[in-house]
């Protein structure tokens, strides 16, 4: 233990342990919060790599690459891996490195169980992709893994899917409380709740989600374990068991994952368009008002991703009505990002392009699901390529963008240099560019009548799927673009950063040195 | 490889000039061609309208002050963060805007939810990866014998594998089509025998899963005869865009004689059991079975794949005969193999199994006769 990095005049500090220690034992918010980042983006490129199989079959009718059985375990894996090993470690590291920096905080409340949340990932992923390697193949059942088919029917490898995601979801559970007890405990003096920033406000809810669904979601996979290993017949109906309640269940946590997966992004943007606009946000309060209603009805709309299972018209009504309601607190968070711009004096960096984009996009993301939410509708949208279209268009450019934003934002402060921004705005006008050409034809695509899920489709689809095709590989080819961009800032081949890099950025973060030192905060700061 | 260069061909002319003469550029949904299916076309041509406008002005907005508010063009930062007025009003603007978009949705719903008085009923099961249909008793028929049929993918795997150039409807063809009278009520049964899989046919605007142990339903009424076609939209394993659904509606007397000839049929393939079968007339309508029913899983040849056990000399289809019916006829539980004993006449059963035990160098020389896997369903 040297105190080699500690030229802070904080000198009963210790810095980082040296070697692979380091990155083992570490209860510091940074390095877990960078291991997260690193660990986020490899698996980034994995699940994109399978996406590109995807797109490489589905580039011409016919089947030309992989057989429908590994297209199958193509598209449920690039799902679990976007989902949990991609979007969600990402704002978890966000969290990580931001939190206590923005709340005035030294480290996470719990530093340890940090560390333990955080090596719990490698592990349940090292299982779920070793799926591909056994026998009868990985999970072939969609990300959603519906009974029977991932029950009776599934593979072999079934068992160990539900053991990762276990063990992914004890990660997820511990890593909310460690947020929650951060947040309600070590804001320094003087920052009452309704002064948060709101990156702080929004983890805190998609916290609570957290809390509240993964456990839902370890029982529905339990129970799956049981059906599989131990003769019972939750989700069989031979046995008198009900398929549609696995339906029931897994959406139960399913909807709310949705919101765990875009709530940060909010906060991420509402603190970026603010500082490039030179503008103070506009309607802080009703923005965290808003986040807690779209948390709050994000619970009562599940079964509107089951409107074509048959459920009672008064249910289909209910859950009909109870899903466009969402519209109206997701509208007020997108008023109030225009009205934050409205007068402003912007500036375009890398974090407002990215951010500008995420406004624009997931707002059309957000017109596809309130079209979606129209019960007759659906039945015409389900399962095609138009809500395949929706959600990427709500998690690609909404929590991808969202975190690239985020990434630029704070690059200077994580790594005290300056990142390359021709090269960050090439890498957004190719993300943009390829996004928009991957995703938009598939809007078209099912309205036409394409199912989703299918390796081979007819003929009268092939024109948009090949547009779609290149806009994919486009997109996927420029993320290594982010890759070199990030390891030249790490590498500090740039200029020096200033503590306050962004001329109209505000928050505690802003105030020490860049890079951020080991230790930040011993004292607390005090706030107005 | 001219396919290659045609298609990039079509796609370059396609974007840049855009002439839609040389492909397919469906956008938008097809208004369909039953009330129910308009209606829906309705509400979703409302809702992107209310869309659209909403998204030109708040993008208006937004892409004025893009424009406008640079720092780059000298503009000075407003001070103002907060208008309670304007909060309300862009919370009940879009809550009315929603209230009245429920209505017409509302009144779609409940007309398509209302299931009586259907003047055809047709059970429809799926199956890993084909659809069953089963024509049930109604008005008008009471006291016929009830008669159905499987429905399956027709297009050949040479042109899956583009060994062979793809027809016009490449995926979107069926051996045995749903039949249907123009202008009657037809209430569809559906339910599955396996996994979940899903009925869907655009341009009834109808799409109900079809679920094992539970029974859904949903009806349309076509006015035009035709032919429509959709696929199982709900994934449903290996061969999931492999079970499209084709319906042709027909006027009605085509239809009545359509039924009686399926009925006269039915009661024919019901006389086969007593006929008395020879090994090669068993082999030679196996094979014709075994493509249709195994072929999927256990390979053209019999040699498996994947979880799916070969059947080329393995003891299963070489030993114990018995054995070999129970499996097919019963199936074997937990796994994929299905009972078909449900799902093929007497004649097909002891025709596959026969066959089975005789091909690919599996010269048993056995057979089975339909009368004794009549009389094995019946101990």
């Amino acid at each position: 233990m040297s105190a080699v990095a500690d030229t802070h005049a904080q000198d009963h500090h210790h810095g980082p342990a040296k070697g692979i220690t380091r990155w083992l034992l570490t209860t510091n918010h940074k390095d877990i919060g960078s291991m997260y980042l690193i660990f986020s983006f490899a698996m980034f490129l994995l699940g994109g790599s399978m996406a590109m199989v995807i797109r490489a079959e589905l580039f011409q009718p016919g089947l030309q690459i992989v057989e429908p059985e590994f297209f199958n375990q193509m598209t449920t894996m690039h799902g679990l891996i976007m989902v949990f090993g991609a979007v969600m470690p990402a704002f978890v590291g966000l969290a990580n490195w931001m939190l206590p920096l923005m709340v005035g905080a030294p480290d996470m409340a719990l530093p340890r169980m940090n560390n333990w949340s955080f090596w719990l990932l490698p592990a349940a992923f090292l299982m779920l992709v070793s799926t591909l390697f056994m026998q009868g193949g990985a999970p072939n059942f969609g990300w959603t893994f519906y009974a029977p088919l991932s029950t009776t029917y599934g593979p072999p490898s079934t068992t160990f899917f539900i053991f990762a995601i276990h063990i992914m979801g004890v990660s997820s559970i511990m890593g909310a409380i460690n947020v929650i007890a951060t947040i309600l405990n070590m804001r320094a003096p003087g920052m009452t709740l309704m002064k948060m920033p709101l990156f702080v406000w929004t983890w805190l809810i998609t916290a609570f989600l957290l809390i509240a669904v993964m456990p839902v979601l370890a029982g529905v996979v339990t129970m799956m374990l049981m059906d599989i290993n131990f003769g019972t017949s939750f989700f069989d109906a031979a046995g008198g068991g009900d398929p549609v309640l696995f339906q029931h269940v897994f959406w139960f946590f399913g909807h709310p994952e949705v919101y765990i997966m875009i709530l940060p992004a909010f906060g991420v943007v509402s603190h970026i368009i603010p500082a490039f606009a030179r503008k103070k946000l506009f309607g802080y309060a009703s923005m965290v008002y808003a986040v807690g209603a779209i948390a709050l009805l994000s619970f009562l709309v599940w079964a509107h991703h089951m409107f074509t299972v048959g459920i009672p018209i008064f249910g289909q009504l209910f859950f009909m009505y109870a899903t466009m309601l969402i519209a109206v607190p997701t509208g007020v968070k997108v008023f109030n990002w225009v009205a934050t711009m409205f007068r402003g004096s912007m500036t375009f960096e890398a974090p407002m392009l990215f951010s500008v984009a995420f406004v624009i996009l997931f707002t059309i993301g957000g017109f596809s699901g309130l079209m979606l939410a129209i019960a007759p509708a659906d039945f015409q949208y389900h399962d095609t390529y138009f809500v395949v279209a929706h959600f990427h268009y709500v998690l690609v450019p909404g929590a991808i963008f969202g975190i690239f934003a985020a990434a630029y934002y704070w690059l200077p402060k994580w790594t005290g240099t300056m990142y390359d921004e021709t090269l960050a705005k090439t890498h957004f006008w190719l993300s943009f560019i390829g996004m928009n050409l991957a995703f938009f034809p598939m809007h078209f695509l099912g309205l036409a009548g394409m199912p989703r899920r299918i390796p081979d489709y007819a003929l009268q689809f092939a024109d948009f799927n090949m547009i779609s095709s290149i806009g994919a590989f486009m997109f996927g080819v420029t993320q290594l673009l982010f890759l070199f961009i990030v390891v030249k800032c790490a590498r500090g081949h740039g200029e020096k950063a200033a503590a306050k890099p962004w001329e109209g950025a505000e928050g505690l973060e802003w105030t020490v040195p860049s890079p951020a030192p080991y230790h930040t905060f011993a004292t607390p700061p005090e706030v107005k | 490889m001219h396919v290659h260069v045609k298609r990039a061909g079509a796609l370059i002319a396609g974007t840049l000039l855009s002439a839609p003469a040389l492909a397919d550029w469906t956008m938008n949904m097809s208004p369909g061609v039953t009330e129910t299916s308009n209606q829906v076309f309705d509400l979703h041509m409302t809702i992107l309208w209310i869309c659209v406008v909403i998204g030109v002005v708040v993008f208006g907005v937004m892409f004025w002050s893009i424009f406008a508010h640079r720092k780059s063009k000298g503009h000075q930062p407003a001070h103002f963060h907060e208008n309670t007025v304007v909060e309300i009003l862009w919370t009940i603007i879009p809550f009315a805007i929603l209230v009245i978009m429920a209505i017409p949705a509302t009144a779609t719903l409940v007309d398509m939810y209302d299931t009586t008085e259907a003047e055809v009923d047709i059970k429809v099961t799926g199956y890993q990866w084909r659809w069953r249909y089963e024509y049930l008793e109604n008005p008008g028929t009471e006291g016929d014998p009830e008669f159905g049929f499987f429905s399956n993918l027709s297009t050949s795997r040479d042109e899956i594998y583009n060994r062979m150039d793809k027809n016009e409807n490449y995926l979107l063809d069926v051996d045995n089509p749903m039949v249907v009278p123009v202008g009657k009520k037809v209430r569809l049964l559906l339910t599955a025998n396996d996994v979940i899989h899903s009925w869907w046919v655009p341009e009834f605007a109808i799409k109900k899963d079809a679920i094992p142990g539970f029974i859904n339903e949903v009806w349309f009424k076509v006015d035009e005869p035709g032919i429509y076609r959709g696929q199982c939209t709900e994934l449903c394993g290996k061969d999931h865009g492999f079970m499209p659904v084709v319906v042709e509606a027909v006027p009605e007397e085509e239809y009545t004689q359509w039924a009686a000839n399926l009925r006269e049929a039915a009661e024919k393939e019901r006389e086969l059991t007593q006929k008395d079968w020879t090994l090669e007339e068993l082999v030679e309508r196996g094979e014709g079975v075994y493509a249709t029913s195994c072929a999927a899983c256990h390979g053209d040849d019999g040699s498996g794949g994947g979880p799916f056990p070969s059947l080329r000399g393995t003891p299963v289809v070489t030993e114990d005969i018995d054995a070999h019916m129970d499996i097919v006829v019963n199936g074997v539980s937990g796994t994929a193999m299905q009972a078909f004993g449900s799902q093929l006449s007497e004649a097909d059963l002891a025709a596959v199994i026969t066959y089975e035990r005789n091909a690919w160098g599996n010269n048993t020389g056995e057979m089975v006769t339909p009368k004794e896997v009549f009389d094995y369903k019946n101990q």
